[in-house]
């Protein structure tokens, strides 16, 4: 029996609407990404039903973790306004250079451009002034881990009043963002709306879970 | 996958044609960087923006400012908050000076409790909130989001419905979600009025002989 010769197919498949999808798909990400931040805690925040979305540029941010512990962001760049109060576009403010350079005078210690230059790209950060320098320069995670003992909030030393109130001069339009944990006390939360108000802040945005809630009245 | 690219034989008569490339290109490479950088993308991105709750604080006093005009007792309800979730009201103002001292209610965070006792002060306003929401929604008003907002907000100011004043208080021992959980309720009843306020000595005094 002769044998049934199965045209030969060429094993090529055009892959052009793939390719197509996936640069569309890419095009897509690439355009509404907004990089998750990097965290120095988990932090789990409470449920409400508000929906506003949450400012993301010109923020100072204070974390609370779950056992109290403090920590403090501040956006590198935002909006800064000139003297008639019309916004300036301005991408390269780096208010957190200017902050640190502020912090290290008060306690009297110099920090080198470079470690200025990776404070002004890093996020939140919770610890003393002093293990501040360790911290930029330390490369092990867990000794990094080590030292995020949280910002001290104690009377005789109050440290994160004085982020706070170098924050503002730095940045006065910056709005203040509390994320803390729900588990978190209230205690550490009102010493912080405490120090908040000590510098004139009196309005803040509290990072909430989006949960729907209906009420129906009863007859 | 690389490809042979056939060269095209010559044709009888001697006549050169030029040479044919295939028009394929061999894309296998660059649909897997883009595999790995669609996932990389998709891993890495936040898509919801976080949400907030907003919320502002009674300025400080100051010394040499006026004192606050007086709150109608008969309006204001205090929320007291401690630890273990517990949740308590009272109606009026404690006052030492004015004996006797009202009594707490012990209350939980539940639909059936501090919601059911908010909605029941503020029953005028929740309903009339409701009624607008109800007619816009049924297409019997038509009105922008913002003017429904806005006109919201004027129902909730409304003086004459006489809503209540909710003051809301919590000890060293409360939890951050439980104060964030009252203000929320004020969202949810439609309350206006509200502040977060110190809790006073007289108030964790009545505290400690509150219901378990």
């Amino acid at each position: 029996m002769p044998k049934i010769k199965l045209p030969t197919k060429s094993p090529h498949i055009d892959m052009t609407p793939m390719v197509d999808l996936f640069s569309l798909l890419l095009t897509f990400f690439m355009l509404t990404t907004s990089f998750r931040p990097q965290e120095a805690a988990k932090i789990d925040t409470p449920n409400s039903i508000s929906d506003k979305q949450a400012p993301d540029k010109s923020i100072i941010i204070i974390e609370i973790t779950k056992d109290n512990k403090i920590f403090f962001d501040m956006n590198r760049n935002g909006k800064t306004f000139d003297k008639n109060g019309k916004e300036v576009a301005d991408t390269a403010s780096h208010f957190r250079k200017t902050l640190l350079e502020k912090m290290g005078e008060r306690y009297k210690i110099i920090f080198t451009a470079k470690e200025k230059d990776k404070f002004d790209k890093g996020a939140s950060f919770g610890m003393p002034v002093v293990s501040l320098k360790e911290w930029l320069n330390s490369d092990n995670p867990k000794r990094k881990a080590e030292l995020q003992i949280g910002i001290p909030t104690d009377t005789t030393d109050n440290q994160l009043n004085l982020w706070v109130r170098f924050a503002r001069i730095t940045n006065p339009n910056a709005e203040v963002v509390i994320k803390g944990d729900a588990d978190a006390d209230y205690k550490t939360v009102k010493k912080i709306i405490d120090i908040m108000q000590d510098n004139k802040v009196n309005k803040f945005n509290l990072i909430t879970n989006l949960q729907k809630e209906e009420a129906k009245l009863e007859e | 996958m690389g490809e042979i690219i056939q060269e095209e034989k010559q044709e009888k008569g001697g006549r050169r044609k030029n040479k044919k490339h295939s028009t394929n290109i061999d894309m296998t490479p660059m649909v897997d960087l883009m595999c790995l950088l669609i996932t990389f993308f998709m891993l890495t991105t936040a898509f919801s923006k976080p949400k907030v709750m907003e919320i502002t604080m009674p300025e400080p006093a100051k010394p040499g400012d006026p004192p606050p005009p007086p709150i109608p007792a008969d309006r204001t309800f205090n929320i007291l908050m401690s630890g273990n979730d517990k949740v308590y009201y009272y109606q009026g103002l404690a006052d030492p000076k004015k004996p006797p001292l009202p009594t707490l209610i012990k209350t939980n965070y539940g639909k059936d409790g501090i919601r059911k006792f908010l909605l029941q002060k503020n029953k005028v306003v929740f309903k009339r909130v409701e009624d607008l929401k109800t007619k816009v929604v049924k297409g019997e008003l038509v009105m922008a989001d913002s003017t429904l907002n806005r006109k919201i907000k004027e129902i909730k100011k409304d003086k004459t419905l006489k809503p209540p004043i909710i003051l809301i208080k919590a000890d060293e021992k409360a939890k951050y979600k439980n104060v964030v959980d009252i203000i929320d309720e004020m969202a949810i009843c439609n309350v206006a009025s509200y502040a977060v306020v110190d809790i006073s000595p007289v108030e964790l005094e009545m505290l400690k002989t509150a219901p378990k």
